[in-house]
């Protein structure tokens, strides 16, 4: 009897399709994803600066390879892997600061960041790759 | 009695400290950046090499790319603590990881002062 009573006390909730990551938890795991990209990212981006920097021949190497369409799309990639990591980054240090702890704010702030992060990124993408 | 804790001698603490602080750095680094390099357009060998040819930004970007390697660590190390569970291999993670990052200083040193 006492099995019983709590067995029907604890609520299942196997219909997953009706679980999701939230918003705000989305944001955390691509700020994880990016920040590691950008990690393994690393020696490219520091061969970029290094060509961009050495010689007028690597500069021009480093921009034929920049000007190719398909290097063009990982870039814009990095851009907005940069800018999201930046704008997450930022709400969590004024989380670390106790501002906009509560639900609703810390859900509207998600909104905030990706919205933010992707205009960010189409600006400077448009005005660095285009 | 001695209540001695072996683990934790604020190694946590300053690592969440340092995080943030070179975040902070980085986030205005950034700005700084952009503002710098929006405002010249740099087209040219030339123009983009005069943009680090000027001691503060070569200064400042050499500050970034520390704060980069530095922050990348806690975070990197944070994913091997949150993923792999083998000691050793755990280890083994977070040397190659020091190892990478301390090359990639060197190397950043040397593309801003010897370019």
């Amino acid at each position: 009897m006492a099995e019983m009573a709590i067995k029907k006390k604890r609520p299942k909730n196997l219909d997953l399709p009706t679980i999701r990551l939230p918003l705000p938890g989305i944001l955390s795991i691509i700020h994880r994803i990016s920040g590691a990209a950008i990690f393994l990212l690393l020696p490219f981006l520091l061969w970029l600066l290094q060509g961009s920097l050495a010689s007028p021949e690597a500069f021009a190497v480093v921009k034929g390879v920049v000007a190719h369409p398909l290097a063009k799309i990982v870039l814009l990639g990095l851009i907005w892997l940069y800018m999201h990591h930046f704008c997450a980054g930022i709400r969590y240090l004024m989380l670390d600061l106790h501002k906009g702890i509560d639900l609703e704010s810390a859900r509207l702030s998600s909104k905030v960041v990706f919205a933010v992060s992707i205009a960010l990124t189409l600006i400077i993408g448009a005005k660095v790759l285009w | 009695m001695v209540n001695r804790i072996l683990v934790g001698a604020h190694y946590g603490l300053k690592d969440w400290i340092i995080q943030r602080a070179t975040a902070i750095i980085m986030a205005v680094y950034t700005v700084i950046f952009l503002v710098v390099v929006g405002a010249a357009g740099p087209d040219s060998y030339d123009a983009w090499r005069g943009i680090f040819a000027n001691g503060f930004i070569r200064f400042a970007t050499f500050l970034f790319f520390v704060s980069v390697f530095y922050h990348a660590w806690i975070g990197v190390r944070d994913i091997w603590m949150d993923y792999v569970k083998p000691d050793g291999l755990r280890l083994l993670l977070m040397i190659a990881t020091v190892a990478v990052l301390v090359g990639y200083a060197g190397w950043a040193v040397q593309i801003l002062w010897r370019m």
